[in-house]
Protein backbone atom coordinates (compact mmCIF):
# COMPACT_ATOMS: atom_id res chain seq x y z
CA UNK A 1 0.00 0.00 0.00
CA UNK A 2 2.82 2.09 0.92
CA UNK A 3 3.45 2.24 -3.44
CA UNK A 4 0.28 3.80 -4.26
CA UNK A 5 0.52 6.06 -0.75
CA UNK A 6 3.68 7.36 -2.00
CA UNK A 7 2.32 7.65 -5.72
CA UNK A 8 -0.62 10.24 -4.84
CA UNK A 9 2.16 11.85 -2.63
CA UNK A 10 4.23 12.59 -5.37
CA UNK A 11 1.27 13.77 -7.60
CA UNK A 12 0.11 15.89 -5.36
CA UNK A 13 3.49 17.25 -4.38
CA UNK A 14 4.93 17.45 -8.00
CA UNK A 15 1.37 17.45 -10.14
CA UNK A 16 1.71 20.30 -11.77
CA UNK A 17 5.20 20.00 -12.48
CA UNK A 18 4.24 16.76 -14.34
CA UNK A 19 0.98 18.17 -15.95
CA UNK A 20 3.86 21.05 -17.23
CA UNK A 21 5.57 18.05 -18.92
CA UNK A 22 2.07 16.85 -20.39
CA UNK A 23 1.16 20.17 -22.07
CA UNK A 24 4.79 20.19 -23.63
CA UNK A 25 4.64 16.35 -24.74
CA UNK A 26 1.19 17.15 -26.29
CA UNK A 27 2.74 20.19 -28.32
CA UNK A 28 5.81 18.33 -29.46
CA UNK A 29 3.38 15.22 -30.52
CA UNK A 30 0.56 17.08 -31.95
CA UNK A 31 3.05 18.93 -34.08
CA UNK A 32 4.88 15.98 -35.31
CA UNK A 33 1.74 13.81 -36.32
CA UNK A 34 0.89 17.01 -38.40
CA UNK A 35 4.45 17.80 -40.23
CA UNK A 36 5.16 13.67 -40.15
CA UNK A 37 1.69 13.20 -42.31
CA UNK A 38 2.42 16.01 -44.58
CA UNK A 39 6.11 14.95 -45.06
CA UNK A 40 4.53 11.22 -44.83
CA UNK A 41 2.05 11.89 -47.69
CA UNK A 42 5.06 13.71 -49.69
CA UNK A 43 6.93 11.12 -49.90
CA UNK A 44 4.17 8.10 -50.13
CA UNK A 45 3.05 10.11 -53.69
CA UNK A 46 7.17 10.31 -54.73
CA UNK A 47 7.50 6.28 -54.25
CA UNK A 48 4.77 5.64 -56.51
CA UNK A 49 5.34 8.32 -58.78
CA UNK A 50 6.87 7.62 -62.30
CA UNK A 51 9.93 10.45 -61.55
CA UNK A 52 12.72 8.16 -60.76
CA UNK A 53 14.98 10.69 -59.42
CA UNK A 54 12.37 11.59 -56.35
CA UNK A 55 11.67 7.82 -55.89
CA UNK A 56 14.98 7.08 -55.71
CA UNK A 57 15.13 9.63 -52.93
CA UNK A 58 12.23 8.66 -51.48
CA UNK A 59 12.91 5.43 -51.43
CA UNK A 60 16.18 5.89 -49.78
CA UNK A 61 15.10 8.51 -46.95
CA UNK A 62 12.57 5.82 -45.70
CA UNK A 63 15.06 3.22 -45.42
CA UNK A 64 17.67 5.02 -44.04
CA UNK A 65 15.26 7.10 -41.45
CA UNK A 66 13.70 3.59 -40.39
CA UNK A 67 16.69 2.00 -40.18
CA UNK A 68 18.44 4.31 -37.83
CA UNK A 69 17.62 5.01 -34.03
CA UNK A 70 15.41 8.29 -33.15
CA UNK A 71 17.70 9.28 -30.78
CA UNK A 72 20.74 9.22 -33.17
CA UNK A 73 18.69 11.18 -35.60
CA UNK A 74 17.72 13.58 -32.56
CA UNK A 75 21.46 14.22 -31.35
CA UNK A 76 22.90 14.61 -34.60
CA UNK A 77 20.40 17.36 -35.32
CA UNK A 78 20.33 19.04 -32.19
CA UNK A 79 24.13 18.93 -31.65
CA UNK A 80 25.38 17.99 -34.73
CA UNK A 81 24.16 19.85 -37.21
CA UNK A 82 24.72 23.53 -35.26
CA UNK A 83 28.83 22.58 -36.04
CA UNK A 84 28.38 22.92 -39.71
CA UNK A 85 26.43 26.48 -39.15
CA UNK A 86 22.61 25.31 -39.13
CA UNK A 87 21.31 26.35 -36.14
CA UNK A 88 18.09 26.73 -34.14
CA UNK A 89 16.83 30.39 -33.91
CA UNK A 90 15.40 31.30 -30.49
CA UNK A 91 12.51 33.63 -30.40
CA UNK A 92 12.62 35.74 -27.08
CA UNK A 93 8.62 35.21 -26.34
CA UNK A 94 8.52 31.39 -26.18
CA UNK A 95 11.25 30.11 -24.30
CA UNK A 96 13.40 27.15 -25.09
CA UNK A 97 12.34 27.38 -28.50
CA UNK A 98 15.34 26.28 -30.69
CA UNK A 99 14.92 22.78 -28.87
CA UNK A 100 11.39 22.57 -29.60
CA UNK A 101 11.97 23.14 -32.92
CA UNK A 102 14.94 21.09 -33.09
CA UNK A 103 12.71 18.42 -31.77
CA UNK A 104 9.37 18.44 -33.56
CA UNK A 105 12.08 18.65 -36.77
CA UNK A 106 13.58 15.77 -35.76
CA UNK A 107 10.28 13.67 -34.82
CA UNK A 108 8.60 15.36 -37.81
CA UNK A 109 11.30 13.57 -40.42
CA UNK A 110 11.47 10.02 -38.04
CA UNK A 111 7.77 9.82 -38.50
CA UNK A 112 7.44 10.79 -41.97
CA UNK A 113 8.86 8.30 -43.21
CA UNK A 114 6.94 5.23 -41.06
CA UNK A 115 3.33 7.33 -42.66
CA UNK A 116 4.49 7.49 -45.87
CA UNK A 117 5.00 3.25 -46.09
CA UNK A 118 1.65 3.24 -44.12
CA UNK A 119 -0.07 5.41 -46.69
CA UNK A 120 2.06 3.33 -49.70
CA UNK A 121 0.84 0.60 -48.15
CA UNK A 122 -2.64 1.35 -47.95
CA UNK A 123 -3.23 2.32 -51.22
CA UNK A 124 -1.31 -0.45 -52.48
CA UNK A 125 -3.61 -2.91 -50.58
CA UNK A 126 -6.71 -1.88 -53.01
CA UNK A 127 -7.07 -4.28 -55.32
CA UNK A 128 -5.83 -3.51 -58.98
CA UNK A 129 -9.35 -4.64 -60.81
CA UNK A 130 -10.61 -1.19 -59.24
CA UNK A 131 -8.27 0.82 -61.12
CA UNK A 132 -8.57 -1.08 -64.32
CA UNK A 133 -12.43 -0.99 -63.84
CA UNK A 134 -12.42 2.83 -63.78
CA UNK A 135 -9.52 2.97 -66.43
CA UNK A 136 -11.67 0.93 -68.77
CA UNK A 137 -14.62 3.33 -68.19
CA UNK A 138 -12.58 6.16 -69.42
CA UNK A 139 -11.31 7.60 -66.06
CA UNK A 140 -8.31 9.59 -66.09
CA UNK A 141 -5.33 8.31 -63.62
CA UNK A 142 -5.94 11.27 -61.42
CA UNK A 143 -9.67 11.12 -61.22
CA UNK A 144 -9.43 7.06 -60.79
CA UNK A 145 -6.95 7.83 -57.70
CA UNK A 146 -9.95 10.61 -56.43
CA UNK A 147 -13.31 8.79 -57.19
CA UNK A 148 -12.15 5.08 -56.77
CA UNK A 149 -8.76 4.11 -55.03
CA UNK A 150 -8.11 6.94 -52.31
CA UNK A 151 -11.95 6.57 -50.10
CA UNK A 152 -11.08 3.10 -50.09
CA UNK A 153 -7.31 3.73 -49.01
CA UNK A 154 -8.26 5.57 -46.69
CA UNK A 155 -9.92 2.67 -44.62
CA UNK A 156 -6.84 1.14 -44.82
CA UNK A 157 -4.51 4.06 -43.53
CA UNK A 158 -6.36 5.09 -40.90
CA UNK A 159 -6.22 2.53 -38.39
CA UNK A 160 -2.06 2.47 -39.22
CA UNK A 161 -1.56 6.25 -39.12
CA UNK A 162 -3.49 6.09 -35.44
CA UNK A 163 -1.23 3.11 -34.40
CA UNK A 164 1.51 5.87 -35.42
CA UNK A 165 0.07 8.70 -33.64
CA UNK A 166 0.18 6.53 -30.37
CA UNK A 167 3.76 5.44 -31.01
CA UNK A 168 4.72 9.09 -31.60
CA UNK A 169 3.44 9.93 -28.08
CA UNK A 170 5.15 7.16 -26.49
CA UNK A 171 8.40 8.20 -28.76
CA UNK A 172 8.58 11.82 -28.37
CA UNK A 173 9.91 11.02 -24.42
CA UNK A 174 13.06 10.82 -26.09
CA UNK A 175 13.21 14.77 -26.63
CA UNK A 176 13.86 14.78 -22.99
CA UNK A 177 18.03 14.49 -23.85
CA UNK A 178 17.96 17.42 -25.66
CA UNK A 179 16.38 19.09 -22.44
CA UNK A 180 12.90 19.53 -23.61
CA UNK A 181 10.53 19.39 -20.48
CA UNK A 182 8.54 16.58 -21.40
CA UNK A 183 7.04 14.47 -19.19
CA UNK A 184 9.86 12.36 -18.70
CA UNK A 185 12.25 15.01 -18.27
CA UNK A 186 9.90 16.54 -15.78
CA UNK A 187 10.13 13.04 -13.99
CA UNK A 188 13.75 12.94 -14.31
CA UNK A 189 13.64 16.20 -12.24
CA UNK A 190 11.45 14.18 -9.18
CA UNK A 191 13.45 11.73 -9.38
CA UNK A 192 17.04 13.36 -8.98
CA UNK A 193 15.39 15.63 -5.84
CA UNK A 194 13.53 12.60 -4.38
CA UNK A 195 15.13 9.64 -5.25
CA UNK A 196 11.80 7.81 -5.32
CA UNK A 197 12.50 6.04 -8.64
CA UNK A 198 10.01 3.29 -8.67
CA UNK A 199 6.68 5.54 -7.66
CA UNK A 200 7.31 8.26 -9.77
CA UNK A 201 8.15 6.34 -13.12
CA UNK A 202 5.12 4.23 -12.33
CA UNK A 203 3.37 7.55 -11.90
CA UNK A 204 5.18 8.79 -15.01
CA UNK A 205 3.79 5.30 -17.31
CA UNK A 206 0.22 6.08 -15.84
CA UNK A 207 0.12 9.08 -17.26
CA UNK A 208 1.41 8.35 -20.56
CA UNK A 209 -0.89 5.51 -20.81
CA UNK A 210 -3.50 7.84 -20.04
CA UNK A 211 -2.45 9.74 -22.93
CA UNK A 212 -2.56 6.91 -25.36
CA UNK A 213 -5.34 4.83 -24.39
CA UNK A 214 -7.54 8.08 -24.72
CA UNK A 215 -5.86 8.96 -27.85
CA UNK A 216 -6.91 5.12 -29.53
CA UNK A 217 -10.01 5.44 -28.30
CA UNK A 218 -10.71 8.72 -30.01
CA UNK A 219 -9.54 7.48 -33.34
CA UNK A 220 -11.31 4.26 -32.95
CA UNK A 221 -14.39 6.22 -33.04
CA UNK A 222 -13.58 8.06 -35.64
CA UNK A 223 -12.93 4.92 -37.75
CA UNK A 224 -16.48 4.20 -36.96
CA UNK A 225 -17.68 7.06 -38.11
CA UNK A 226 -16.28 6.85 -41.15
CA UNK A 227 -17.20 3.94 -42.25
CA UNK A 228 -21.02 4.14 -40.83
CA UNK A 229 -22.97 2.97 -43.71
CA UNK A 230 -20.44 2.02 -46.09
CA UNK A 231 -18.58 -1.76 -46.15
CA UNK B 1 -11.03 -0.19 -94.56
CA UNK B 2 -14.81 -1.19 -94.61
CA UNK B 3 -17.41 0.49 -92.87
CA UNK B 4 -18.99 -1.56 -90.24
CA UNK B 5 -15.34 -2.82 -89.31
CA UNK B 6 -15.24 -1.80 -85.92
CA UNK B 7 -11.76 -3.41 -84.37
CA UNK B 8 -9.31 -4.64 -86.45
CA UNK B 9 -6.20 -5.85 -84.85
CA UNK B 10 -3.19 -6.06 -87.53
CA UNK B 11 -0.11 -8.24 -86.15
CA UNK B 12 -0.69 -7.62 -82.27
CA UNK B 13 2.26 -8.90 -80.35
CA UNK B 14 2.49 -8.23 -76.58
CA UNK B 15 5.69 -9.49 -74.59
CA UNK B 16 5.99 -9.92 -71.05
CA UNK B 17 9.39 -9.33 -70.08
CA UNK B 18 11.12 -12.16 -72.29
CA UNK B 19 8.09 -14.24 -72.70
CA UNK B 20 6.04 -13.54 -75.38
CA UNK B 21 2.36 -14.11 -74.83
CA UNK B 22 0.84 -12.73 -78.03
CA UNK B 23 2.66 -13.65 -81.52
CA UNK B 24 0.71 -11.68 -84.15
CA UNK B 25 -3.09 -11.70 -83.60
CA UNK B 26 -4.99 -10.84 -87.19
CA UNK B 27 -8.22 -10.01 -86.57
CA UNK B 28 -11.78 -7.87 -87.68
CA UNK B 29 -14.64 -7.45 -85.65
CA UNK B 30 -17.83 -5.92 -87.36
CA UNK B 31 -20.69 -4.20 -85.91
CA UNK B 32 -23.10 -6.42 -84.53
CA UNK B 33 -20.75 -9.65 -83.97
CA UNK B 34 -20.95 -11.74 -81.22
CA UNK B 35 -16.93 -13.13 -81.08
CA UNK B 36 -16.72 -15.88 -78.68
CA UNK B 37 -12.75 -16.29 -78.11
CA UNK B 38 -11.47 -19.51 -76.67
CA UNK B 39 -8.38 -21.84 -75.64
CA UNK B 40 -6.64 -23.24 -72.67
CA UNK B 41 -5.52 -21.21 -69.72
CA UNK B 42 -2.27 -19.17 -70.38
CA UNK B 43 -3.39 -19.31 -74.12
CA UNK B 44 -2.78 -15.38 -74.19
CA UNK B 45 -6.71 -15.07 -74.99
CA UNK B 46 -7.46 -12.67 -71.91
CA UNK B 47 -4.66 -10.61 -72.77
CA UNK B 48 -5.62 -10.46 -76.13
CA UNK B 49 -9.26 -8.78 -74.66
CA UNK B 50 -7.16 -6.64 -72.42
CA UNK B 51 -4.66 -5.09 -75.61
CA UNK B 52 -7.78 -4.14 -77.13
CA UNK B 53 -9.01 -1.66 -74.62
CA UNK B 54 -5.24 -0.67 -73.69
CA UNK B 55 -5.85 -2.28 -70.38
CA UNK B 56 -2.57 -4.12 -71.58
CA UNK B 57 0.21 -1.94 -73.62
CA UNK B 58 0.93 -3.94 -76.93
CA UNK B 59 4.54 -4.52 -77.71
CA UNK B 60 3.76 -4.01 -81.33
CA UNK B 61 0.80 -3.88 -83.86
CA UNK B 62 -1.51 -2.28 -84.75
CA UNK B 63 -5.77 -1.84 -83.06
CA UNK B 64 -7.70 0.30 -84.72
CA UNK B 65 -11.43 1.11 -83.60
CA UNK B 66 -14.14 2.67 -85.84
CA UNK B 67 -10.76 3.73 -87.86
CA UNK B 68 -8.28 5.09 -85.59
CA UNK B 69 -5.39 3.49 -84.33
CA UNK B 70 -5.73 3.48 -80.66
CA UNK B 71 -1.86 2.03 -80.78
CA UNK B 72 -0.99 5.64 -81.85
CA UNK B 73 0.70 7.43 -78.69
CA UNK B 74 -1.07 10.49 -80.00
CA UNK B 75 -4.21 8.80 -79.71
CA UNK B 76 -6.19 9.83 -76.42
CA UNK B 77 -6.96 6.35 -75.30
CA UNK B 78 -9.41 7.70 -72.32
CA UNK B 79 -12.17 9.31 -75.40
CA UNK B 80 -11.77 5.71 -77.00
CA UNK B 81 -12.56 3.56 -73.38
CA UNK B 82 -15.67 6.00 -72.68
CA UNK B 83 -16.86 3.68 -76.02
CA UNK B 84 -15.14 0.40 -75.07
CA UNK B 85 -17.23 -1.16 -72.09
CA UNK B 86 -15.74 -3.58 -70.34
CA UNK B 87 -16.49 -6.49 -67.50
CA UNK B 88 -14.55 -8.74 -65.11
CA UNK B 89 -13.67 -11.89 -64.43
CA UNK B 90 -13.71 -10.07 -60.62
CA UNK B 91 -16.83 -7.97 -61.18
CA UNK B 92 -14.36 -4.81 -59.96
CA UNK B 93 -17.30 -3.10 -58.81
CA UNK B 94 -16.28 0.32 -56.91
CA UNK B 95 -16.48 -1.09 -53.45
CA UNK B 96 -16.93 2.80 -51.99
CA UNK B 97 -19.85 3.38 -53.79
CA UNK B 98 -23.44 1.98 -54.11
CA UNK B 99 -24.77 0.13 -56.95
CA UNK B 100 -26.68 3.18 -58.24
CA UNK B 101 -23.34 5.60 -58.48
CA UNK B 102 -21.40 2.59 -59.35
CA UNK B 103 -23.24 3.28 -63.07
CA UNK B 104 -24.02 6.66 -62.87
CA UNK B 105 -20.53 8.11 -62.01
CA UNK B 106 -18.97 7.22 -65.41
CA UNK B 107 -21.64 9.12 -67.17
CA UNK B 108 -21.78 12.06 -65.03
CA UNK B 109 -18.56 12.70 -65.05
CA UNK B 110 -17.15 11.80 -68.36
CA UNK B 111 -20.06 12.43 -70.53
CA UNK B 112 -21.59 14.92 -68.80
CA UNK B 113 -25.12 13.91 -68.46
CA UNK B 114 -27.29 15.29 -66.01
CA UNK B 115 -27.52 12.97 -62.66
CA UNK B 116 -30.86 13.04 -62.88
CA UNK B 117 -31.04 11.19 -65.98
CA UNK B 118 -28.12 9.33 -65.51
CA UNK B 119 -30.22 7.80 -62.80
CA UNK B 120 -33.30 7.25 -64.68
CA UNK B 121 -31.00 5.48 -66.99
CA UNK B 122 -29.24 3.89 -64.80
CA UNK B 123 -32.52 2.29 -63.10
CA UNK B 124 -34.04 0.78 -66.24
CA UNK B 125 -31.16 -0.68 -67.35
CA UNK B 126 -31.14 -2.04 -63.15
CA UNK B 127 -34.88 -3.00 -64.27
CA UNK B 128 -33.85 -4.92 -67.65
CA UNK B 129 -31.14 -6.92 -65.31
CA UNK B 130 -34.27 -7.53 -62.41
CA UNK B 131 -32.20 -5.70 -60.02
CA UNK B 132 -33.91 -2.60 -59.43
CA UNK B 133 -34.29 -2.89 -55.82
CA UNK B 134 -30.60 -3.40 -55.15
CA UNK B 135 -29.89 0.35 -56.75
CA UNK B 136 -29.26 1.98 -53.26
CA UNK B 137 -27.19 -1.31 -52.17
CA UNK B 138 -23.42 -1.63 -51.62
CA UNK B 139 -21.51 -4.23 -53.56
CA UNK B 140 -20.61 -6.27 -50.52
CA UNK B 141 -24.33 -6.72 -50.15
CA UNK B 142 -24.73 -8.60 -53.46
CA UNK B 143 -24.18 -12.07 -54.93
CA UNK B 144 -21.55 -12.71 -57.27
CA UNK B 145 -24.00 -12.96 -60.07
CA UNK B 146 -25.90 -9.93 -59.10
CA UNK B 147 -22.88 -8.52 -59.04
CA UNK B 148 -22.07 -9.11 -62.15
CA UNK B 149 -25.13 -8.37 -63.59
CA UNK B 150 -24.39 -4.53 -62.13
CA UNK B 151 -20.95 -4.77 -63.67
CA UNK B 152 -22.64 -5.12 -67.30
CA UNK B 153 -25.08 -2.35 -66.37
CA UNK B 154 -22.31 -0.43 -65.53
CA UNK B 155 -20.98 -0.99 -68.53
CA UNK B 156 -23.65 0.11 -70.79
CA UNK B 157 -24.46 3.10 -69.26
CA UNK B 158 -21.74 4.87 -71.14
CA UNK B 159 -23.51 3.41 -74.20
CA UNK B 160 -20.77 1.73 -75.88
CA UNK B 161 -20.15 0.35 -79.43
CA UNK B 162 -18.53 -2.65 -78.08
CA UNK B 163 -18.58 -4.83 -75.46
CA UNK B 164 -15.68 -6.66 -73.73
CA UNK B 165 -15.92 -9.92 -71.88
CA UNK B 166 -13.09 -11.10 -69.85
CA UNK B 167 -14.52 -14.77 -68.51
CA UNK B 168 -17.74 -13.10 -66.90
CA UNK B 169 -19.09 -16.51 -65.17
CA UNK B 170 -16.02 -17.83 -64.44
CA UNK B 171 -15.70 -16.59 -60.94
CA UNK B 172 -19.00 -17.55 -60.43
CA UNK B 173 -20.68 -20.37 -58.33
CA UNK B 174 -22.89 -22.32 -60.95
CA UNK B 175 -26.22 -21.70 -59.93
CA UNK B 176 -25.17 -18.20 -60.97
CA UNK B 177 -23.78 -18.42 -64.00
CA UNK B 178 -27.41 -19.04 -65.65
CA UNK B 179 -28.38 -15.50 -64.92
CA UNK B 180 -25.36 -13.31 -65.90
CA UNK B 181 -25.63 -15.48 -69.27
CA UNK B 182 -29.09 -14.48 -69.88
CA UNK B 183 -28.54 -11.40 -69.73
CA UNK B 184 -25.23 -11.67 -72.23
CA UNK B 185 -27.84 -13.38 -74.30
CA UNK B 186 -30.43 -10.56 -74.40
CA UNK B 187 -27.34 -8.19 -74.73
CA UNK B 188 -26.17 -10.30 -78.12
CA UNK B 189 -29.76 -10.37 -79.41
CA UNK B 190 -30.22 -6.76 -79.22
CA UNK B 191 -27.49 -6.06 -81.25
CA UNK B 192 -24.57 -5.10 -79.29
CA UNK B 193 -21.18 -6.07 -81.08
CA UNK B 194 -18.93 -8.03 -78.15
CA UNK B 195 -16.03 -10.18 -77.77
CA UNK B 196 -16.28 -12.60 -75.23
CA UNK B 197 -13.70 -14.63 -73.74
CA UNK B 198 -14.82 -17.80 -72.36
CA UNK B 199 -15.23 -20.91 -71.03
CA UNK B 200 -18.90 -21.59 -71.35
CA UNK B 201 -19.21 -23.75 -74.53
CA UNK B 202 -22.35 -23.95 -74.62
CA UNK B 203 -22.45 -19.95 -74.83
CA UNK B 204 -19.82 -19.80 -77.85
CA UNK B 205 -22.13 -22.26 -79.86
CA UNK B 206 -25.53 -20.71 -79.00
CA UNK B 207 -25.14 -17.18 -78.95
CA UNK B 208 -21.66 -15.99 -80.66
CA UNK B 209 -21.90 -15.45 -84.23
CA UNK B 210 -17.83 -16.43 -84.70
CA UNK B 211 -15.79 -18.38 -82.66
CA UNK B 212 -11.66 -17.85 -81.87
CA UNK B 213 -9.12 -20.30 -81.15
CA UNK B 214 -6.19 -18.85 -79.45
CA UNK B 215 -3.21 -20.94 -78.88
CA UNK B 216 0.15 -20.40 -78.47
CA UNK B 217 -0.21 -16.64 -78.78
CA UNK B 218 -2.00 -16.83 -82.30
CA UNK B 219 -5.50 -17.58 -83.45
CA UNK B 220 -5.28 -21.27 -84.65
CA UNK B 221 -9.25 -21.24 -85.83
CA UNK B 222 -11.47 -18.45 -86.97
CA UNK B 223 -14.96 -19.32 -87.65
CA UNK B 224 -18.96 -19.25 -87.49
CA UNK B 225 -19.60 -20.92 -84.51
CA UNK B 226 -21.49 -23.61 -86.32
CA UNK B 227 -18.96 -24.86 -88.05
CA UNK B 228 -16.09 -24.10 -85.67
CA UNK B 229 -17.86 -26.61 -83.30
CA UNK B 230 -18.62 -29.33 -85.88
CA UNK B 231 -15.60 -28.93 -88.17
CA UNK B 232 -12.92 -27.84 -86.28
CA UNK B 233 -9.74 -28.17 -88.12
CA UNK B 234 -6.51 -27.44 -86.06
CA UNK B 235 -5.43 -30.57 -83.84
CA UNK B 236 -5.01 -28.77 -81.03
CA UNK B 237 -8.42 -27.45 -81.35
CA UNK B 238 -9.95 -30.79 -82.04
CA UNK B 239 -7.72 -32.08 -78.54
CA UNK B 240 -9.24 -29.03 -76.67
CA UNK B 241 -13.07 -29.40 -77.85
CA UNK B 242 -13.26 -32.91 -76.79
CA UNK B 243 -12.02 -32.17 -73.28
CA UNK B 244 -14.27 -29.51 -72.37
CA UNK B 245 -17.37 -30.76 -74.08
CA UNK B 246 -17.14 -34.00 -72.87
CA UNK B 247 -16.85 -32.43 -69.63
CA UNK B 248 -19.54 -29.89 -70.26
CA UNK B 249 -21.73 -31.94 -72.50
Amino acid sequence: MIFFERMVKIFMKYGGFLLNGVGNTLIIALFTVLFGTVLGTLLAIMKMGRFTPTRWFACAYIEFIRGTPLMVQLMFIFYGLPMIGIEFPDISFIPNFSRFLAGIVAMSLNSGAYVAEIIRSGIQAVDVGQTEAARSLGFKHSETLRLVVLPQAIKNILPALGNEFVTVIKESSIVSIIGISDLMYQANGIMAGTFIYLETLALTAVIYFIMTFTTSRLISLAERKMSNGKK
Amino acid sequence: MEKNELLVVQDLKKNFGKVQVLKGINTVVRKGEVVAVIGLSGSGKSTFLRCLNLLETPTSGHIFFDGVDICDKKTDVNQHRKRIGMVFQQFNLFYNMTVLKNITAAPVRLKKIPEQQAVQRALELLDRVGLKDKANSYPSELSGGQKQRVAIVRALAMDPEVMLFDEPTSALDPEMVGEVLAVMKNLAESGMTMVVVTHEMSFARQVSSRVLFIDEGIIKEDKPSREFFENPEDPRLKDFLSKVLSLQG
